[in-house]
């Protein structure tokens, strides 16, 4: 057991000590000072706004900065729904694949496209090189940069800046943090075993006498990003628990700490903004706790095992049921809690076969949606969340609310409030449906409380932008591929056109300066008590699902 | 100290509370009108849960519920306890409202239509109905009239009794040209002689009119925070229906069937009623006191703006000390003895009636001064903005003069006399004293120099610690020198000041400090003051000031105590600092009650573990919840309407002290009070 947690604490104390150098070096980037091999950027950068014709690099209002989210993320959509629609006629299709069913392939261009990454298809019997390499791999670095975009609009207007251009922070954040880094990532993992050829697949004669065709793929690349960039879809059905996409335990905890980097970072990055280092660290605190909480109770499920099995076996085993032996419990559990908590969606093993804690832990991030969160996303959950602990705390301290300086009113509290809403109609109300009428609709495998979880964790999922999801859903129908399309659309863009016209709200008003009357955001106290307002506001709305799901199904195992 | 100068004010007429419980029943009632109810989306949902579970007690099956055995006395208590929820959150509207309605009838009371003598054009008198009475009409007012409407005076002089609305008892001159007693206001007394007076306000827009209006909530339009936190409530209020609404499908699922009845429960239990249910009460409650504390606020915006001052600027007299300086010493200069310093300082002030020339002839004869001559043959030098010197004339000649020393050296200079090499030196020992120095002279001989003391008010400095410990910065402004102004400064504890200011210096302060995103209150009361209460966030005039004055202010302090600007910002401060304690505490209540009614909703999918409280049974559980989550809203009435204690801390003491109370407080009462409601009502068998 000890060494199964050594390797989570070790993970973690590398994934601390990256925070403040990438997180330092998102900030030099969008602050505009001087960065690694900056002439280099320039000149390559200048060459892509020439390209893009993008003359006017003005900071943009927030309605202008979401407006053309929506409009550059619509033709993107397009251009990859038409990439799927094509499948056959485009090269590298070895395996002679046609086209998607329509549905599918719209639920998986939005799903690529919200940077969500939930599959309803096998990679491998489904989609062929060239659909996963310039369709899907494309958006895997386009929406990753889209949701940082948002990170750092977001970061600049709370701390008082105009918004910045959407296009160069989009060209910026691929160019200088996205591709430099999965170049890096995708080298590393080459060494590691993890294939990246465009050769066809290899078809090999079994010891049992018949053929089995193994895919080889472009891989690399498209698995760094994947992590990287809190996309998720695999390239193979069985995702980062396919050896060829996770070969080993190095291999893996290089995935672990790119999934969890660019989320973590951003936290700092808004401490450097905002010029208070002291306050991104105790928000990083916070929310490094509530991760390790959930990772310990995640850990100590798998670890003990299902009562029930061991009972009749006679031997204290951990659950590997749905796990790979050369991750084991420990890795696993990490796993599952970090892809969730960031978005990411990748799994090292299956969610499915997770202990009831498991399920629990799991679901329980995609709800808060701010423990890491999405890539850029997450952090400016996080922010709405203090700001609405300063608009519902500052008051006992005799002042109308502000954060940083900046009195928070109508305005601030509907545009947050649409956050706060958005994520239970986008879960309960599909899930509600969707329960109502299980035999035609949902495609359930188990039974029970557990199939309910099934049930809403797709949802979820879906409006939490991750991605991932428990696989005994029977999922590719109409009514769940369109069900889930619309869900992933309202989760994607509703809250980034409010929190940007927020961020827009904010940087508009003029500061107030600081004294001991204020309401300082930067204390254990004021952290602590956000902690217990995020609990509170954002967990206890889905109280109920979860004891009807994960709670039950744990006290029914005798836990 | 601060205590025995409230206890010293005296208050506006005195409203009574008789009957105010017995009306605000009734109120309750009234306000269960679903017009009235739906500006209240908290309590408007509450209402409508209380009729369809009314609808599941007649017909449990109504909406296709399997009905226990004692399914419909079930019914039947939620839908009472829901019933009550209401009532109690409307009651505590009601006895808000009516406390304020009945100061507004006490002070209606010295309001009577009267006949008003309008002076026409032609300088002839019509008798009109003072309520016809219009902005810009000329009145004439005889002693024994009321003043049917505010004014400005411009013609005549007479007393005039202003009790009733600064409680203050003297009678007050007011006669035409000066700044500060030139108006008058509606409802008070003239005792002598007669006035002629013009209307500066239109009927129903007087003094009277907008304090009675304020206090009965008439007119009371929610603040910009206000509005925010209904916002906000109304939220969550959605969140929670979504969940409820999508309750059924999902726990029908699980073969765990939830009648309609209980989805209300719970909702009801959810949605933050408490808060939702004393909201209203705690603004107007708010207005209330700043209302009792004597001051007239134009808007509750501008009661809510003073809690979040940073700078209050202040007048150094009558604010920071007292208005009247006191003689405190007599310094010889030019070898004369104090004696008769003490003599020449006792003639030159015998026709001075001012305080200060009191307290000179005082400080004289307690010095055992006798004059030896008849006072009656001296004439009187008046003080002149011009000379700023005053004295008396001997009748041989002799020229007693004091004043400011700069003057009394140009006069004993124009006599040709020789001017002391320690006069300056003493001049600028008493200036940094603090004191205002002024020079006596007889003839061409300078005598010495009067040590005039500015008295620092009792426990002012206690007050700017306060402030300063609340994060506001108090400016000093005064006429006086900065030597004499720095140490007055520095003894009052204020953290900074102007001096020799001028009423455009005044602005510019505002100005500066507006510029840095700070919000800044002040006081003032002459005409000149105006642009610069205009230019305030938060400007207090005094009611004796003038009528530009007081239109430019956002409030007007009845008792012209500039001192009150401190108690002003406190109110604020406890206002919001009230709202967002209930707020806390509501929405803190939550995990309580979902943990006791949901292992009770839920008891048939094997969950009794999570049933942390023990309740005894499922019905017993939800029927405490609900019953807390009623009788909350009025154990909470007295905190809405007397407002939670302010103390002077600083933000961050202040937020953990009310975090533990009313945050970590809101976790934990809620469970033991249901496991008691839950013991209660279990053993004597109601469920």
């Amino acid at each position: 057991m000890g060494q199964g947690f050594l390797q989570i604490i070790l993970t973690l104390i590398i994934v601390i000590i990256l925070t403040p150098i990438l997180g330092n070096y998102i900030a030099n980037i969008f602050l505009g000072k001087r960065t690694l091999f900056d002439s280099f950027f320039n000149y390559i950068e200048q060459k892509i706004y020439i390209l893009m014709s993008i003359r006017n690099q003005e900071s943009m209002t927030g309605w202008q900065y979401a407006r053309n989210i929506l409009i550059s993320n619509l033709l993107m959509g397009i251009l990859v729904f038409f990439i799927l629609g094509i499948q056959p006629l485009l090269p590298f299709n070895y395996t002679q694949l046609t086209a998607p069913s329509w549905d599918l392939a719209l639920h998986t261009t939005i799903s690529f496209l919200t940077n969500t990454d939930q599959q309803h298809y096998i990679g491998e019997t489904s989609l062929n090189y060239a659909s996963q390499v310039f369709g899907l791999g494309f958006l895997m670095f386009t929406s990753a940069a889209t949701g940082l975009t948002v990170g750092i609009a977001f970061i600049r207007g709370l701390t008082g800046k105009p918004l910045g251009n959407f296009y160069v922070d989009l060209v910026k954040s691929i160019t200088r943090i996205l591709l430099p880094i999965s170049l890096i990532g995708a080298i590393i993992l080459i060494f590691t075993g993890v294939p990246e050829t465009w050769a066809s697949p290899i078809t090999i004669n079994t010891l049992e006498g018949s053929s089995q065709i193994i895919p080889v793929a472009p891989l690399a690349h498209f698995e760094i990003i994947k992590q990287l960039g809190e996309n998720g879809g695999g390239f193979f059905g069985a995702n980062s628990a396919h050896p060829f996409e996770n070969p080993t335990p190095f291999s893996n905890l290089i995935e672990t700490v790119a999934m969890l980097s660019i989320p973590t970072a951003l936290i700092y990055t808004y401490g450097i903004f905002a010029e208070n280092k002291r306050q991104a660290w105790l928000i990083f605190s916070m929310v490094l706790t509530l991760f390790i909480i959930l990772i310990g109770i995640t850990a100590v499920g798998e670890y003990n095992g299902n009562e029930l099995i061991n009972n009749i076996i006679g031997v204290q085993n951990p659950n590997l049921e749905g796990k790979e032996v050369r991750f084991g419990w420990s890795q696993t559990a990490l796993w599952a809690i970090a892809t969730t908590a960031t978005m990411c969606g990748a799994v090292n093993g299956m969610l499915d076969s997770l202990m009831p804690s498991g399920s629990f832990s799991t679901i329980f991030n995609l709800f808060l949606q701010i423990i890491w969160g999405g890539q850029g996303t997450g952090t400016a959950y996080l922010f709405i969340y203090l700001i609405l602990t300063v608009f519902l705390t500052g008051l006992m301290v005799g002042r109308t609310p502000e954060f940083l300086g900046r009195k928070i009113e109508k305005q601030e509290i509907i545009l947050a409030s649409v956050i706060l809403l958005i994520h239970p109609i986008a879960i309960l109300i599909p899930s509600a449906i969707t329960l109502a009428f299980p035999e035609t609709l949902a495609g359930i495998s188990n039974s029970g409380f557990h199939s309910l979880t099934q049930v809403i964790y797709e949802y979820t999922s879906a409006a939490a932008n991750n991605g991932s999801g428990l696989e005994g859903l029977g999922d590719n129908t109409l009514w769940w591929n369109l069900s889930c399309s619309i869900v992933l659309l309202i989760g994607r863009y509703i809250p980034i056109i409010s929190l940007l016209l927020l961020a827009d709200n904010i940087s508009r008003k003029q500061p107030v300066p600081q004294t001991t009357g204020t309401l300082r955001t930067d204390t254990v106290l004021f952290t602590t008590v956000t902690g217990g307002v995020i609990l509170i506001l954002g967990a206890l709305t889905f109280f109920p699902v979860l004891i009807l799901g994960p709670i039950a199904e744990g006290f029914s195992l005798g836990g | 100290m601060r205590k025995l100068l409230r206890s010293q004010r005296k208050h506006t007429p005195k409203a009574t509370n008789k009957g105010l419980y017995q009306r605000a029943i009734k109120q309750s009632f009234l306000k269960l009108d679903l017009r009235h109810a739906i500006k209240n989306p908290v309590m408007f949902l509450v209402w409508i849960g209380t009729i369809i579970t009314a609808f599941v007690t007649i017909n449990p099956n109504l909406f296709g519920d399997v009905a226990d055995s004692n399914q419909r006395v079930f019914n039947g208590l939620i839908t009472l306890i829901l019933f009550f929820t209401v009532l109690f959150a409307n009651f505590a509207e009601a006895v808000a409202e009516g406390r304020g309605k009945a100061q507004a009838d006490a002070l209606r009371a010295t309001k009577s239509d009267t006949i008003a003598r309008k002076i026409l054009p032609d300088e002839s008198l019509e008798e009109v109905n003072s309520t016809s009475l219009k902005r810009g009409d000329i009145i004439k007012v005889i002693a024994g009239d009321i003043i049917p409407a505010d004014g400005e005076v411009i013609g005549g002089m007479a007393s005039v009794d202003e009790s009733a609305i600064t409680g203050e008892s003297a009678p007050v001159l007011k006669q035409p040209g000066t700044d500060i007693a030139s108006s008058v206001t509606g409802g008070t007394r003239i005792l002598s002689d007669d006035l002629t007076i013009r209307v500066t306000a239109d009927p129903g827009q007087g003094f009277i009119d907008r304090m009675i209006n304020l206090v009965e909530g008439a007119e009371r339009s929610k603040t910009p925070n206000e509005i925010a936190l209904t916002v906000l409530l109304a939220v969550l209020t959605q969140v929670f229906l979504i969940v409820i609404a999508t309750l059924p499908p999902i726990a029908n699922y699980v073969q765990n069937p939830v009648t309609v009845a209980v989805l209300v429960a719970l909702l009801v239990a959810l949605i933050p009623t408490t808060i939702g249910g004393l909201l209203s009460a705690i603004g107007i409650a708010g207005m209330d006191r700043v209302a009792q504390f004597n001051v007239i606020a134009t808007s509750g915006r501008a009661v809510e703006a003073c809690g979040d001052i940073n700078t209050l600027i202040l007048d150094k007299t009558g604010t920071i000390t007292l208005g009247n300086r006191l003689a405190e010493e007599f310094i010889p200069v030019n070898g004369h003895s104090v004696e008769e310093v003490a003599k020449i300082a006792l003639i030159s002030s015998l026709f001075d009636e001012t305080p200060e020339g009191r307290s000179i002839v005082s400080l004289a004869k307690n010095l055992g001064v006798v004059l030896d001559f008849d006072t009656n043959i001296a004439t009187g030098v008046e003080f002149s903005a011009r000379t700023r010197m005053s004295g008396t004339d001997l009748p041989d000649g002799i020229e007693v003069r004091k004043g400011a020393v700069d003057a009394i050296k140009g006069f004993v200079r124009s006599r040709g006399g020789q001017l002391s090499t320690n006069l300056d030196e003493n001049y600028e020992k008493v200036s940094r004293l603090g004191g205002t120095p002024l020079a006596v002279c007889q003839g061409s001989d300078i005598y010495g120099v009067i040590y005039l003391k500015d008295i620092i008010k009792p426990g002012i400095k206690e007050r700017f610690d306060q402030m300063r410990r609340m994060g506001i910065r108090t400016i000093m402004l005064t006429g006086d020198n900065a030597i004499t102004a720095s140490v007055i400064a520095a003894e009052a504890g204020v953290d900074d000041f102007i001096a020799e200011a001028t009423p455009e210096d005044k602005i510019e302060v505002i100005r500066t400090e507006q510029a840095k995103g700070k919000l800044v209150a002040m006081t003032g009361d002459g005409t000149n003051d105006a642009p610069a209460l205009a230019q305030a966030n938060v400007g207090v005039a005094m009611n004796s000031g003038t009528q530009a004055a007081k239109e430019a202010a956002n409030m007007v302090d009845l008792d012209s105590d500039p001192t009150k600007l401190i108690d002003i910002v406190t109110i604020g401060k406890q206002l919001l600092i009230t709202r967002g304690a209930l707020t806390t505490f509501s929405i803190a209540n939550d995990v309580a009650k979902y943990f006791a009614i949901l292992p009770a909703i839920f008891a048939g999918v094997g969950i009794s573990k999570l049933n942390v409280m023990g309740l005894s049974s499922s019905q017993s559980a939800i029927l405490s919840a609900l019953i807390y989550n009623a009788l909350i809203i009025p154990a909470l009435i007295p905190v809405a309407l007397t407002g939670v204690k302010f103390r002077p801390l600083t933000a961050d003491q202040l937020l953990q002290r009310n975090i533990l109370i009313y945050g970590l407080g809101g976790v934990i009462a809620p469970f033991i009070a249901i496991k008691l409601i839950d013991v209660l009502i279990s053993s004597i068998g109601l469920v």
